[in-house]
């Protein structure tokens, strides 16, 4: 503003000291908290005054910080110096939800650690062209009940690029991406949360590369009602998703703590998911989980705004490399189930389904192709537990399921494509330069 | 040309002026001072919004104090509010988000009534904190132990805000971006002490509140809103309706006739219905984050005062996002069962992981979570 007034600058001595009662009572900073108080002050400044086209540098070390940082600022890069090296610890956090609270575009976070917050690691709330990449957050103590509930979380996020990552002991989901368009999780390791990988109402999402072992579920994707955006087009690739066999130690009320133990990947009321090409071993309850709404033990109308789809729709199962699994499933009734059905030696097939689908779309008793659960995977087998009838026709029957599906576009990200060129370009002028 | 001076206010500065002289510990003010966004100077004093004379912290000259129906909850904190405008200028009423003008300040200054050894005071009771004779406007500094001022500053571009966390001595707040924590005791007048940490929130966090539309991030007053402004305060000139009070100071023009204001009930007043009472206390408490553009808007759940669907307020709604904060609990409202409550959970929690609102507290204000148990016990049907 041009009306400025700087007039009574020079009453500097206003607050005489004999005007004031002299409380000396007050004591500043927490004594019972063991925070680095420079660091954090330094941080905090730094976040708070950041510039577009900042690089905020964390050091080498372990840093203690007591209250939540966040970032506001767009064209901003934070830099550690490795996911071992750079160290921010939460232990003790005292204030905020977050260990990293973002809200801006064009936003990268690398090269480090978050570790022990209090609530979620890194959440990143509204934004476009953001780049997570070899950051490991982390609950030291394994999983927990108490831990946080989410590492990595992306949300209403635009243009994501999570990889290189780590997430370990999330009490909900170790990367969860939510509400968001366009992203690609890939090469990362999602190990002991109740899920590892996670993706919920988001739009377009590439999911290759990963390693989720240990959790409770490996990789999820999900719709939940009453959000302003339903999701749809994941594609699971490339990635080993094996032992997720760790008990559920979510919190009952959360979507996640109805996840049996032992589930490879989840699909729950989200359409047009392809899985293909990946190495899916040794998931106690079942390789793959295909569910409605239903099943997650919430559904009612009340509950539910009226226009939610609770059936998941155009599956596509192919190609992947399945080992053991289904041998000991979580919950009573699946335990039963495989028992009556399989014996004390034998296993739940490879895709497990709760054979819900949505009446009002059957055409002569089939669903139209493109809404339909397709497995072109070999010999995998699947089980149709029946549930919405109380798992009355169970059936194995797989010819249903022997079909294909159109394949959905790969997820393209402008600036990783750059990133793409750039190296080939690099490569070019190695092999050029080695040549002159 | 200063006309928007109030025949009060002036009477107060001739008054504030023969008290200093009698003391001889301060000189005369000056006026109010608008920095600009890139030069903020580290000591509130230099703003002269408010100043210590003769042991009362008095607002400047211009600079009116106000309250609202219902406020945020800030760990049983008193709050002197005020708001000064340039000279000639004023802001423009709507229903929603008054326009006011650039270089509007406001302050907002959180303090406890002192109580014996070091604690402070956990009282509704505001009236014991001001001078003798000098209800509403200046706060006893024997009385009174300040904890910070925090400024929002209209400019061109939109608000600023800008945190100051008052010293040990009380002599003067210093310019502090990171925010503070100070360790408290509060006596409650059964004589119980709760120690917690008062917590400053940094610049980014004053955003993260005053931001309800957060895909903007631009930020904003909360309080001075026409439905939360619309009660009486005692000014010195006599108790008068706030929203009128601005109008004849020229500080608010347009306003529209008296019955067709609106106005949020005092979460207090039991005259109000349960409904009008929980509803203010969720729109001023919850509502900057959970609207339809706020931060919360991820949730789903919207607690906002103009929300009509009962599910998006949270009846029978599963959580999305709450992990820690489901409380083992299924729904955000279960009728006639608070115990059941997602809501009720994390307005009860002081875990901060947990807890609800995520900032701006480290106690449970437990008058507040009466209220809403009240509500839902009273709310009618189940979710099954």
């Amino acid at each position: 503003m041009k009306t400025l007034s700087y007039v009574g600058v020079a009453l500097a001595v206003i607050f005489a000291s004999a005007c004031s009662p002299g409380d000396k009572s007050r004591q500043i900073n927490d004594p019972d908290v063991n925070a680095n108080p420079d660091f954090q002050k330094q941080l905090l400044r730094q976040l708070i005054s950041a510039k577009s086209g900042d690089v905020v540098l964390i050091p080498e070390g372990e840093f203690k910080i007591n209250r939540s940082l966040s970032l506001n600022v767009d064209g901003v890069t934070i830099r550690g110096a490795g996911m071992d090296k750079s160290i921010l610890s939460f232990k003790g956090q005292i204030q905020g939800a977050e260990g990293l609270l973002v809200n801006a575009s064009n936003f990268t976070i690398e090269n480090l650690a978050i570790e022990d917050t209090i609530g979620d690691a890194l959440k990143v709330n509204e934004g476009e062209n953001i780049v997570i990449r070899n950051v490991r957050v982390e609950w030291t103590n394994g999983p927990a009940t108490g831990n946080g509930a989410y590492g990595i979380y992306p949300v209403q996020t635009k243009n994501t690029l999570i990889e290189g990552s780590v997430a370990i002991g999330a009490s909900d989901a170790g990367i969860y991406v939510g509400q968001s368009r366009n992203v690609i999780v890939r090469n990362n390791r999602a190990e002991f949360n109740v899920a590892g990988i996670e993706i919920e109402n988001t739009i377009g999402a590439d999911v290759y590369g990963n390693v989720a072992t240990n959790n409770t579920g490996g990789v999820l994707v999900f719709n939940m009602p009453n959000l302003p955006q339903p999701g749809h087009s994941t594609r699971i690739y490339n990635n080993k998703i094996f032992k997720n066999n760790t008990s559920n130690f979510g919190h009952e009320g959360t979507p996640v703590a109805a996840v049996p133990a032992g589930s490879g990947v989840v699909i729950n009321s989200n359409d047009n998911v392809e899985i293909f090409s990946n190495e899916i071993a040794d998931n106690d309850t079942a390789n793959i989980v295909v569910s409605s709404y239903f099943t997650a033990g919430y559904y009612s109308d009340k509950s539910t705004q009226q226009d939610f789809d609770p059936y998941p729709e155009g599956i596509y199962i192919y190609d992947n490399h399945f080992i053991g699994g289904g041998s000991s499933p979580d919950h009573l009734e699946l335990k039963a189930l495989k028992l009556a059905r399989f014996g004390l030696g034998g296993s739940i097939p490879d895709v497990l389904w709760d054979g819900v689908v949505d009446q009002k779309k059957v055409v002569d008793g089939t669903l139209p192709d493109h809404l339909r659960l397709c497995i072109d995977n070999a010999d995998a087998g699947i089980l149709n537990v029946d549930f919405l009838n109380d798992y009355q026709n169970i059936s194995t029957d797989i010819s249903a399921h022997q079909c294909q599906l159109k394949k959905l576009p790969q997820i393209v990200l402008e600036f990783d494509q750059e990133i793409e060129e750039q190296k080939t370009n690099d490569h070019l002028a190695v092999l050029e330069g080695a040549n002159e | 040309m200063s006309s928007w001076i109030p025949q009060a206010g002036a009477a107060v500065l001739v008054a504030g002026m023969i008290m200093f002289a009698v003391s001889g510990c301060e000189k005369p003010r000056s006026q109010v001072v608008v920095f600009t966004e890139d030069a903020i100077p580290d000591r509130l004093s230099d703003w002269n919004l408010v100043n210590i004379i003769d042991g009362t912290l008095t607002p400047n000259s211009g600079v009116i104090p106000y309250d609202l129906n219902t406020s945020l909850f800030t760990d049983y904190a008193h709050k002197l509010r005020t708001v000064w405008m340039p000279a000639g200028t004023s802001a423009q009423y709507a229903k929603e988000q008054f326009d006011y003008p650039v270089g509007t300040v406001l302050t907002k200054t959180f303090y406890y009534p002192r109580g014996a050894a070091g604690t402070v005071m956990k009282t509704d009771d505001f009236t014991s904190d001001y001078a003798e004779g000098r209800a509403g406007e200046a706060l006893d500094m024997q009385r009174v132990r300040l904890m910070e001022t925090r400024l929002l500053v209209r400019r061109e571009e939109g608000w600023q805000a800008i945190p100051y966390v008052w010293n040990e001595e009380q002599t003067e707040a210093v310019f502090e971006i990171a925010g503070d924590t100070s360790r408290l005791k509060l006596k409650a007048e059964t004589g119980s002490i709760s120690e917690f940490t008062y917590v400053v929130p940094d610049a980014n966090q004053c955003a993260g509140c005053h931001a309800d539309n957060f895909t903007g991030k631009e930020i904003s007053p909360l309080g001075p809103r026409a439905r939360h402004l619309n009660r009486d305060y005692p000014y010195l000139s006599g108790s008068e309706n706030q929203l009128q009070h601005w109008q004849k100071i020229g500080y608010l023009s347009d306003v529209p006739k008296g019955d067709e204001l609106p106005s949020l009930a005092r979460f207090t007043d039991e005259r109000s219905t349960l409904e009008a009472r929980a509803r203010a206390y969720l729109d001023i408490n919850c509502g900057h984050c959970h609207n339809p553009t706020g931060a919360a808007d991820t949730s789903g759940l919207m607690l906002n005062y103009s929300e009509t669907d009962l599910r998006k307020l949270g009846l029978c709604k599963p959580p999305v996002a709450a992990g820690t904060g489901s409380g083992e609990r299924l729904f955000a409202i279960v009728p006639g069962e608070p115990d059941h409550s997602i809501l009720n959970f994390r307005i009860e929690s002081i875990d901060p992981g947990a807890m609800m609102p995520e900032l701006g507290r480290s106690l449970v204000h437990e008058e507040g979570a009466e209220l809403l148990r009240q509500w839902v016990a009273t709310m009618p049907g189940t979710c099954t």
